[in-house]
Formats: C-alpha cells, structure tokens, sequence
C-alpha cells in the first residue's frame, strides 16, 4: 500500500468528533508526517452525522481524495454516510459492545474490528476517552508509534493537569493492546515518520494570523459558519498586541464598526460568511466613496439565501466583484491554499491603505476549515512588509491645503491616490461622506466634479493595475494545448489531478489565478490554447463568465456545486471528460 | 488641546442648508460649544452623522468627520473611538436614523458603553424626505404617508436607553441654549455613552411639535429637585408621557467606559514596520 493514509472518524455531533480528529491531526503532524483534513458537518450542535476526514503522507498533501482506508465509526451511519470512498482493504474500528453496533455488517472484503471503545475507556478512567481508545487502535492497525499520540495529547490536555493526560495515554495503550492482542491480522499499513517539525492550521486561522502580522488591530465582526473562526482566533491574541475585537450587533454594525476605526487611521477588518456580506453591501460604497482603507473577508459557504451553511461553495464571486449600488472600485484577492490565506490577507492590507479602498478577501468553507501542515518558514514574519500608503503627518498638510488653507483628503492625484491625514494630524481635519463630495470631501452635484472624483478614484486601480503583481501561478506543462484554469481554493486538487492525468498520458498546462479583481489578463493564453477549461465550485461558472468576457471567447468549464469541496481524483475525470467533449456548454 | 479654542473654531465657512429657524442650528451650536468649553480642539474631534438633517452637521462644523449611511453613525463612532482613545467622539444623527432604521445600534451602543457623544436632533418627523411620521411622532399625528395618525404609540428613547443599562441620558431644547449647551458639556465630560435627546423643532412640517410648544411644556428637572443618580427616580420621570422634561434624567457615576474596561489605552494607528515583534510565536502556537 502507498504511504497515503486516508482516516476519518465518524458518528454524531457532539460526540467528540472533531476533537478526537485534530489530536489524530497533531500526531500526524508531530510525526513529521503531512495533513490534510476535511469536515463533514450538519448545522447543528448536536445529532446528525458528522465526520473529520484525514489524508496523510510523508509527501505534501494538497487536497482530498475519493477513498478511505481506515474509518472509526462510532454509529453505523457513518459507514453508509462513506461506502463509496471505503475499498476491499478498508478497516473499520468499531465497539461491537454498545447494542446498536452489535449486529452491524462490515460490507465486502472490508476488516471490522471491534474494539471496545467504552469499557476500555471506562477502565482507563472514564468513558468520555471512548475516542482516544480508537486512536491507540489506529495506531496499532497502521504501525504509527504511539509516542507521537502522547504528545498530542500532552498539547492537547496539558492545561488540565497530569492525571487528565495519563488516562488518555493510558486509554489509547488500553485500544493499541486490544488490537494486538485480539486480532491476528497483518495490516497492510504501515506509517512512515521524519524529523520534520511542521505546523498545522486551518484558513481562517491564517487569515487571523496575517492580519495580526500585517498590524491590523480593530475587528469587528458577527458570528457566522464558517467565518467565526477567524473572530475566534483573533479573540485573546490581538488584544496582546494592543487590538480588539468586537463582537457586534450585526454584520451592518459589524462593517461600520470597522470603517470607524479605518477612518481612524487602524488597520482594520471584518469578516462574514454570504449572508453576512448581504448585509454588509449598503456599507461597501461608502468605504469607496469616502477612499477608507478596509480588509473584508468573505468566507464562502453554499448559497444562495441561508443556503447550506456548512457546505462548499464559491458563489459569491458575483456578489463581491459587483455588490453594491453604484459602481464601486474595489480589489478582490482570492486565497488559492491555506498558507496563502496569511499571505493575502496580509497583502490586502498593503494594498487596502497604499490605495485606499475596500479589499475583499474571498476564503472558502473548505480551505477555511481544512487543517493542513506546513513548514514554519511557510508563515514568514520577517518578510511581511508593512506599506501605510501617503499618510501625511503634520508637517506635509500644508502641501495638500487649498488657497484657504483647508486640508483637501480627496485631492484628484495623478495617480488617483489622495494624501490621507489622519485624525489628530494637526490643520488637516476634514470630513468625508457617501455623497458625491470634491475635493474637501464636501458634498457637490457639480457635473464636472463628479466626473473629476469618479474618474481619480477609479485611476486608482488602473494605478495598481500597473504597480503590482497580478499573475496567475503555472502548474503543470507549459507547452501543452490543454489549458485548465481555476481560481481559490481549487488549486491543491487540481495540482493533484495533473498527476492523475499525466498517469494517463494527458497533459495540461494549469494556471492557478488568487486575483479576481484585478486580475491577470489572460486573453493570450487563452487564445494560444486548443482547449480552456475553467473549474469552480458553482454552478454558473462566474470565474468562467469574466474570462470570457475578457477573452471574447467561449471556454469549457468544470462545475461543482453539490456542497463537496473537489477531490482530486474526481476532478481529473471531469477534466478528461471535458477534453474529450466537443462541445462548449455554458 | 488648546485652551484657546472657541466655538467658531468649530464651524466651518459653509453656511448650513436647514430651513430658516430649523431647531438643528441651535442643537449644533451648542454642540460646538460644549466641544469648545471641555477643552476640544478640531484636530481631536472626530465628528459622525448619518442621512438626514442631522447628517449634514459634519459639513457644517469644522472637525475630523464622517457622514456615513443611514442609521449606522453609533458604530462608525465606536470604531473611531476604540482605535483612538484620544479623539474626542461624538455622534449625531436624527430621530429617523437612531431610533427607526439604527434602533438597534442604539440600544447596543448604550450597552456597550463606549466614552462618546450621542446627540439626535429630535423634530419628530422626516425632514429630509418631506414629511413622514418618524418613530417618535405621536399617535394621531397626521402626515402624508400616516394620514390618520401613525396608530401607534411613538418610541421613548429615554426608556430604551435606560432599560439598556444607559450610563448617563438626558434630554435638551436646542432654543435654550445655555441650558442645552451645559447639558451636552456634562455628557462630554461623562465617563461612558452619553446620550442626549434635543427637542430640535422642524419648522417646515411638524405643526404640533413646535417651538411654542416646548416652550409651553417643558419642565427642567432643575427645578424638580431630581437626582440624576437615583435611578428609580429617573424611571418615574422618563416613564411618564405627559411632561416633556430637560436636564439629566440619569447619570451612573460609578460607569467605566469600555476602554477602560477593555483595556485599550493606546492609539492603534500605530502599528510596527513590520510584522511585531514575537509575531513567530503566532505561528509556533501550531506546532
């Protein structure tokens, strides 16, 4: 068998999944090994099947894939919710003792063992380790040294004191026995483990991550799946660089929160989920208009309306290219894996105050949620640069004051940028407001004002256009004809599905795009291919829509919108199944 | 801070658009004066408003000012105020934007106790869009789009305020200027939300609520004998629909304003080069 190891345990909410699965996680990890984790979860906080899925090697990990080797199932649904990943030498941990497992059947050539999971738990000192009693069991079915469970043990109930941390030791030695003991099985499993120290987080914890990094110190926000984790890990760090973060009424609350605090020269975010941005639209065109530099984070789910809260989509492309009345300028980064969610987010603030406009970071639910291990070095803190754009202190304020002397914050530059004075900024103080204003920030409904303020603030981005780097990244074969393009979180299943495809002698070149607003103009590759095929996780293909506006052409596309992230292997099929299609259906 | 600013400081050389005898001329003028008499300047004044009559202040006054969207002044200045303790925050908005569309900032803004200025120029009706009943008219008042009367009993901010935890709430006449201005400069001064209702006649199309008529009725809870800090007190006064009073109806003077009680001390406009310092740990914490 290959070193990829796929796990998953399953069963109710509220039954410890999701901890147990992230103690698994870290031992992985602190085994040198890498991650990747996924969630299956209902929108409630107890009942309802729920699962954390793992894939691991000691190669890089980008994306999940369509099979599962070992499942701790903890009630019988949790093998039906998984029969089409389970294969003929998937082994399935259960505890036959409890009376609704005792009769369930292990499907095809499939190993059961039944562990258990309670009364082993309960000899180690209390049946809440039912869990870990499964994880020693894994350990054993997969060679895995048992060692670097404890550590995740240690890490993960160490607050709680030393006897806390035996008795979960000691339940998971208690499942490794039985294993070996009871089952005379050869397992055809067997994990390698490196020296390599990796660390393990999730995509809203590296948003939260950078944003501290890149000095922001006002959130405001409004809980909301699968956004609050960034709120959430934002809560008790940003306060110990001199931050805060405000849980307020409302996502409108929530934004004007966080305009107030721009405006009062913080770097400051929000971030939502969908329905959160719906509400939050009336307040983009006022952070335009008034020139305010404001990080927005948008963590896609499935829409539309409340839609499927803890499922996969990308649908809100639309929404954060064009929400709004008016027309308002406005970036749109989209973070393509983890690691990137800290660089971008740390990016839209650069380019939030260097250009003085509402950056959107559009995130997903299934890189927000995915756990995946890096190498430290990936969450550079020496080189995050920090660019506070033309912030005039007081002795610049006279060089931007009209003939009477007043500070103009709106003054029509060259290049679109104004000087921007922040409160305290001695005879700079000044107003600024959703009306159509001039340069003072005054409201006017002069016809040639109007155009002068549009047209400086729309000069902005054709500035950033120039200034920054806005290419899409290459994988795959440069001289191939097949040209797959993909933005966001699609990236990791796609670079795997190149190698499912090369497997099969089909070649791609894949271009992976982090910009949607602006973003890289590839009318040439497009027309230098034979065949374009662009993959979303929606069902009208936006991305799709823009590049053909751009490119004034027709391109294929691979849609996805059941509420599952891609899988790699499945992806490569759709690919292939498009390549060989003659048509072009949009 | 300079102790020779005065109140023309605080104005700015654009002559206001109100109506000619509009109540929010006199509300502005003491505003500016009580910005002046506590010690302000323009350059740590931070001013915010919504739509309406009311949202047109921070043209009108001179200051670091926001004119933002309807009904959402309370948490633009909660923001501006928690990254800068140093700026002296006031909020203005009107009787439309602060207790019909942002009622619900309102009530949070008062709970959360933010040290800021809450001033709504209170006419009760719609100005700006030419006359609608407004959350605080009465019940029988007739208007265009309420030609029978609202049917409805009007909101009482005061009790809102109060039954949200409110630190220090009050009520003024913007024609009595010495009075409205000394009540705003205690609001200012207030450790925590202050929060002033003006009685801010509209001259064009709220016959009822008139200047005569506050003349007429008002009673200041000076001459009452009230202590501001006996709750129960305040209750009885704000519970009651037929005086319109003016003074401080409430002050809590144990209240400690949300900074304080966070924390947050320090201007966070500013911010290290780069990433601060012990930022790696952010990222060992994953390990």
């Amino acid at each position: 068998m290959p070193d990829d190891l796929n796990w998953a345990i399953g069963g109710e909410a509220g039954d410890g999944i999701d901890s147990t699965g992230k103690i698994f996680a870290q031992a992985l990890s602190r085994a040198g090994r890498h991650v990747f984790t996924s969630k299956d979860f209902a929108s409630r906080i107890r009942g309802g099947y729920t699962a954390y899925k793992i894939r691991s090697s000691t190669d890089r990990v980008e994306s999940v894939v369509d099979r599962l080797d070992i499942l701790v199932a903890l009630t019988e649904r949790t093998i039906d919710e998984n029969l089409d990943e389970l294969h003929d030498d998937s082994v399935i941990i259960y505890d036959g003792e409890r009376t609704e497992m005792e009769d369930i059947e292990i499907p095809g050539e499939m190993t059961g063992l039944s562990v258990p999971l309670q009364r082993l738990a309960e000899e180690a000192g209390g049946a809440i380790m039912q869990n870990i009693v499964a994880l020693g069991a894994a350990c054993e079915v997969t060679n895995f040294p048992i060692e670097n469970l404890d550590s995740a043990l240690e890490k993960k109930f160490g607050s709680k004191g030393e006897s806390i941390v035996s008795n979960n030791k000691e339940a998971a030695r208690k499942g490794q026995e039985f294993v070996a003991e009871e089952f005379d099985h050869e397992f055809d499993y067997d994990l390698d483990t490196t020296d390599n120290d990796y660390v393990l987080l999730n995509g809203d914890q590296a948003i939260g991550m950078g944003a501290i990094a890149a000095g922001c110190r006002f959130y405001a926000g409004y809980p909301i799946t699968p956004a609050t984790d960034v709120m959430e890990y934002l809560t008790g760090r940003i306060e110990q660089f001199g931050g805060e973060v405000v849980q307020a009424e409302d996502e409108l609350s929530a934004i004007n929160m966080a305009l107030g605090a721009a405006r009062a020269g913080a770097r400051s975010m929000t971030a939502t989920s969908g329905p959160g941005i719906d509400l939050m639209t009336e307040t983009f065109g006022l952070v335009a208009t008034s020139e305010t530099p404001l990080v927005i984070a948008d963590v896609m789910r499935s829409g539309p309306s409340t839609g499927m809260p803890t499922k996969q989509e990308q649908g809100d492309l639309n929404m954060t290219l064009y929400g709004g009345h008016g027309e308002i300028p406005r970036f749109v980064l989209a973070p393509t894996n983890v690691a990137e969610c800290f660089q971008k987010t740390v990016e839209a603030f650069n380019l939030a105050e260097k250009y003085q406009t509402p950056v959107f970071l559009l995130a997903d639910l299934s890189m927000a949620v995915t756990e995946q291990t890096f190498e430290p070095e990936t969450f550079d803190m020496d080189a995050v640069e920090i660019d506070r754009g033309k912030i005039v202190d007081d002795d610049e304020v006279e060089a931007w004051t009209d003939e009477r002397d007043r500070f103009q914050p709106h003054f029509s530059t060259a290049d679109g940028v104004s000087p921007r004075a922040l409160p305290g900024t001695k005879n700079a103080a000044h107003m600024s407001t959703g009306l159509e204003h001039n340069s003072l920030g005054r409201r006017t409904e002069d016809t040639d004002v109007r155009i002068e303020q549009v047209d400086k603030r729309n000069r902005k981005v054709e500035t950033a256009k120039e200034q920054e780097d806005w290419s899409p990244r290459e994988f795959g074969d440069s001289d191939s004809d097949n040209l797959v393009i993909s933005w966001g979180s699609n990236e990791g299943a796609m670079r795997e599905a190149l190698e499912f495809l090369d497997e099969e002698d089909i070649d791609v070149r894949f271009l992976s795009v982090p910009y949607i607003f602006p973003r890289p103009d590839l009318s040439d590759d497009i027309e230098a291919a034979d065949e374009v095929i662009v993959v979303e996780c929606n069902e009208s293909g936006q991305f799709a829509d823009v590049l053909e506006h751009d490119a004034l052409t027709r391109v294929k596309r691979v849609n996805k919108y059941n509420g599952v992230r891609f899988k790699a292997d499945e992806l490569a099929e759709d690919i292939k199944e498009q390549l060989q299609s003659e048509e072009v259906t949009a | 801070m300079s102790s020779e600013v005065r109140f023309t400081d605080f104005k700015s050389d654009k002559q206001p658009t109100w109506c000619p005898g509009c109540g929010d001329f006199g509300t502005m003028n003491g505003m500016m004066k009580a910005l002046a008499n506590t010690g302000n300047d323009p350059d740590n004044t931070f001013v915010v408003a919504g739509i309406g009559c009311s949202g047109k202040i921070g043209t009108y006054m001179h200051s670091y000012a926001l004119h933002g969207v309807h009904g959402r002044a309370l948490p633009v200045g909660t923001g501006v105020k928690l990254a800068n303790p140093d700026l002296e925050v006031m909020v203005a908005g009107g009787d439309g934007d602060g207790y019909s569309i942002g009622a619900g900032h309102f009530i949070h803004a008062v709970r959360r106790n933010v040290d800021m200025t809450y001033v709504v120029m209170d006419n009760r009706i719609y100005g700006l869009t030419k006359g609608q009943a407004s959350p605080t008219s009465r019940e029988d008042f007739e208007t265009s789009t309420t030609p029978e009367g609202p049917k409805q009993p009007p909101v009482n901010p005061l009790a809102l305020a109060l039954s949200a935890g409110g630190s220090f709430i009050a009520q003024s006449f913007s024609t009595d200027a010495q009075r409205h201005t000394e009540i705003v400069q205690k609001a200012i001064e207030h450790d925590g939300f202050g929060f002033v209702n003006v009685f801010s006649p509209c001259v064009t199309f709220n016959d009822v609520d008139t200047y005569d008529y506050f003349r007429d009725s008002i009673v200041d809870l000076d001459d009452e004998d009230h202590d501001p800090t006996d709750r129960d007190a305040a209750k009885e006064k704000i519970l009651d629909a037929d005086k319109e009073y003016q003074g401080i109806l409430y002050q809590n003077e144990e209240s400690v304003p949300y900074s304080e009680l966070h924390g947050l001390d320090s201007n966070m406009a500013d911010i290290p080069d780069g990433a601060p310092e012990g930022a790696m740990d952010l990222v060992r914490e994953f390990y």
